[in-house]
């Protein structure tokens, strides 16, 4: 009798992010996961969950803490974590800026974004982690679509784009010298749209920052920002303050993550927002607007 | 294709992967354009950064290759060097293309792109006809075993729309193709991407073409066949000990299936260690399964306590792999820097294994755009491809890469710079 031996393409994106993390777990000898809070972050946590069930994760969560997070991401990723029953470790910039490796920006366009990559690499050092597991995906920005799976990182963690190695069928390369480490994305093939539909599919919890709600804002570069205690307005800003309907495409530090006025409170009304969006979600970041290969002079650096 | 995405419709969509290999003036990038713009995956931000940057080279058009050209020196240089990801979707399926250059010097890219690949385009010139590039990537298609592909007859508007001279690229294909011996299905398509003839419209310049459009043929064909559901392998990726309280006995044996139906009460074999025991169930965090298949990754627990590790495969008894030591196999060279050295000594990794590896004897290479035999030089070097013999350290429990993709397919490390050197298909 003839069967049908297929599965649908949620599955089978699940079936190989799976495959990544036990592949993570089983190459190196201390990896991490690292957590944001963020849409990506969240869905790759419940994957990581599902690859060692019944166990619990073999690795911990980090979370590298701009200090500039909305509220709701903090409330959000203490109760996640508690319910994962994983350990969490924080590498903190706030930390870093204290200790005087680096140097706060200041003024109106202040950001600690491009800070944490020096709280990152120096949290993975202090915690001698050779695996770092990340959220990023291929469709969201041009240098990240050349990423690998295994991305090898040197001694300085620093990516060599020219210079990766070739990932073929379901093989991957994880061997590397003392002091060498590896970023791992097992969501590279995922779209922003299959990220949101298997959130709906999984019934999977997130971030209230998500869904449309009522705050106030303003505009810059064209750009809507929440007001913060952590964003200095400038002089005509403070008068164009005003409450707007708005959610979160992405969710980043608070200085530099754009939002999109937006009524779907659900995950239906999000997803046909996003399928009829005529905008990337990254269009919303002020960060990768800096230059036309921003993206890639800081994943050089080590950013993930 | 104005549909879009409900949530609904997007629930039951299966995946293909597919591949294209090109070159400048091949019209590839304008092809993808289309299938990315047509199917809304190509966003304004997105258009208005690549019309800025045209602009400021100079391109008398949108340059929609600068949409895959991510990386500051394919910019630079204005050639795609890399394997380039992207995706779409219609509310049929999703589609994952491998985008990469076609000329010679990137042979290792195509190999990569095309090692996950269920379908391959080639795009032929309709002016120029079945020319050593088509060949190649044909060869190439064959050799990864590419189940599907289309050869899309692009700029038919520069020939007039004649039916003519696309019978005759048809046939000149089809005699060249008759020596590919791993590709199921041949698709013909006449197209002119940069007018959109055939791409996801139907032509009205072509009305003697009955056939379908590419994206209507991307959209239907069955790849349901493609992968092994006939011999039962299961690699053994990572064992999962809960070491609590309500799972306090379990031993689940993680992996992705690679082959084969498993089924609870099915008898199995572990190897190499040859132990037999029979699946008690297949696990999941959504439940326990009545059967498992690839490409789920799942976790088998047995009725019987054996000692099983990362690296050993569980098997069927009807049709096991032969374990064995002496290997015999294609391979493509991928290092820049270092040449393949007779006699030498590799690590190699194989399914969840590595083991060492020695270069027992280089038996030829292949000119790839003559698919002549090379057997005066036998030295490999960046992008060479062709036939060695290969002794390991350890039994690699292998199947041929003709019957499965993932038992029968490896690649070598170098043991100084760790670096991938060659990926090789087991014969």
């Amino acid at each position: 009798m003839h069967q049908d031996y297929s599965i649908t393409h949620l599955k089978q994106l699940e079936s190989e992010a799976i495959y990544i993390l036990r592949e993570t777990a089983a190459q190196f000898e201390k990896p991490v996961l690292l957590f944001s809070g963020g849409k990506d972050s969240i869905v790759m946590a419940h994957l990581a969950k599902k690859a060692f069930y019944p166990a619990r994760l073999p690795f911990p969560l980090m979370h590298v803490d701009t200090g500039h997070n909305f509220p709701e991401t903090m409330e959000y990723r203490d109760r996640f974590i508690a319910e994962l029953g994983a350990e969490l470790v924080v590498a903190s910039v706030q930390d870093a800026i204290d200790a005087g490796k680096v140097k706060e920006e200041t003024g109106p366009h202040a950001s600690r974004n491009g800070l944490q990559t020096v709280a990152l690499l120096d949290g993975l050092e202090e915690g001698k982690y050779d695996a770092a597991l990340g959220g990023g995906r291929r469709d969201e920005e041009k240098a990240r679509a050349k990423e690998r799976f295994f991305s090898h990182r040197d001694a300085f963690g620093q990516w060599d784009p020219k210079n990766q190695r070739p990932e073929l069928w379901n093989i991957f390369n994880g061997r590397k010298h003392h002091g060498e480490h590896f970023r791992v994305f097992p969501l590279s093939n995922w779209t922003e749209m299959d990220i949101w539909q298997y959130i709906k599919l999984e019934e999977i919890d997130l971030p209230s920052l998500y869904f449309s709600h009522e705050r106030p804002c303003f505009v810059r570069n064209g750009v809507i920002m929440a007001v913060t205690d952590f964003i200095e307005l400038l002089p005509n800003e403070t008068a164009q303050v005003k409450n707007m309907r708005i959610r979160f495409r992405t969710i980043g530090d608070a200085t530099c993550t754009g939002a999109a006025l937006s009524d779907a409170a659900d995950l239906d009304a999000i997803i046909g927002e996003v399928a009829a969006a005529r905008q990337t979600e990254r269009g919303t970041r002020a960060d990768d607007k800096r230059s036309e290969t921003a993206m890639e002079d800081r994943k050089k650096e080590g950013y993930f | 294709m104005t549909e879009t995405n409900t949530a609904a419709g997007y629930l039951d969509m299966d995946l293909l992967r597919f591949t294209t290999a090109g070159s400048v003036d091949d019209g590839k990038s304008t092809l993808i354009g289309r299938l990315l713009y047509d199917s809304k995956a190509i966003f304004e931000d997105q258009l208005e950064a690549v019309e800025k940057s045209s602009k400021s080279r100079g391109d008398e058009n949108v340059n929609l290759a600068l949409l895959t050209d991510g990386l500051r020196s394919e910019r630079e240089q204005g050639i795609t060097i890399d394997v380039a990801y992207r995706y779409f979707a219609t509310p049929k399926r999703k589609f994952i293309i491998a985008d990469t250059p076609g000329h010679t010097q990137y042979t290792r890219n195509m190999v990569t792109g095309a090692s996950t690949a269920n379908l391959a385009i080639l795009l032929v010139d309709a002016r120029k006809g079945i020319i050593e590039q088509t060949c190649r990537h044909a060869f190439i298609a064959n050799l990864l075993r590419i189940q599907h592909v289309v050869v899309c007859v692009n700029k038919m508007d520069l020939v007039d729309w004649d039916e003519g001279t696309y019978n005759a690229i048809v046939e000149d294909f089809k005699k060249f193709a008759s020596r590919l011996d791993n590709i199921v299905e041949v698709t013909f398509i006449p197209a002119s991407a940069l007018l959109g003839d055939n791409i996801v419209d139907k032509s009205s310049n072509m009305p003697w073409y009955q056939g379908p459009t590419l994206l209507y043929h991307l959209e239907t064909v069955y790849i349901g066949g493609d992968e092994n559901h006939i011999d039962a392998r299961f690699p053994v990726q990572w064992v999962i000990r809960p070491h609590s309280d309500k799972w306090h006995d379990f031993r689940g044996f993680a992996g992705r299936i690679a082959g084969g139906v498993f089924k609870p009460g099915d008898k199995v074999k572990v190897l190499p260690s040859g132990f037999e025991s029979t699946i008690k169930g297949i696990h999941t965090m959504d439940g326990e399964l009545k059967e498992a298949f690839a490409p789920m990754s799942v976790a088998l627990t047995l009725d019987d306590e054996i000692d099983i590790s990362r690296g050993d495969m569980l098997v069927k008894l009807n049709n096991p792999p032969q374990p064995k030591q002496d290997v015999e196999a294609m391979i493509c060279w991928f290092s820049a820097d270092k040449k393949l050295a007779g006699r030498g000594k590799y690590i190699l990794r194989h399914t969840e294994k590595e083991v060492k590896a020695l270069i027992h004897e280089v038996r030829y290479k292949v000119n790839i755009n003559t698919l002549r035999k090379i057997e005066d030089d036998l030295v490999f070097s960046h992008n060479d491809i062709g036939r060695i013999s290969i002794r390991t350290s350890a039994p690699l429990i292998a199947d041929s890469y003709r019957r499965n993709r993932i038992t029968g397919s490896f690649v070598l490390i170098d043991e100084q710079n760790n670096e991938t050197v060659a990926a090789g298909m087991i014969i």
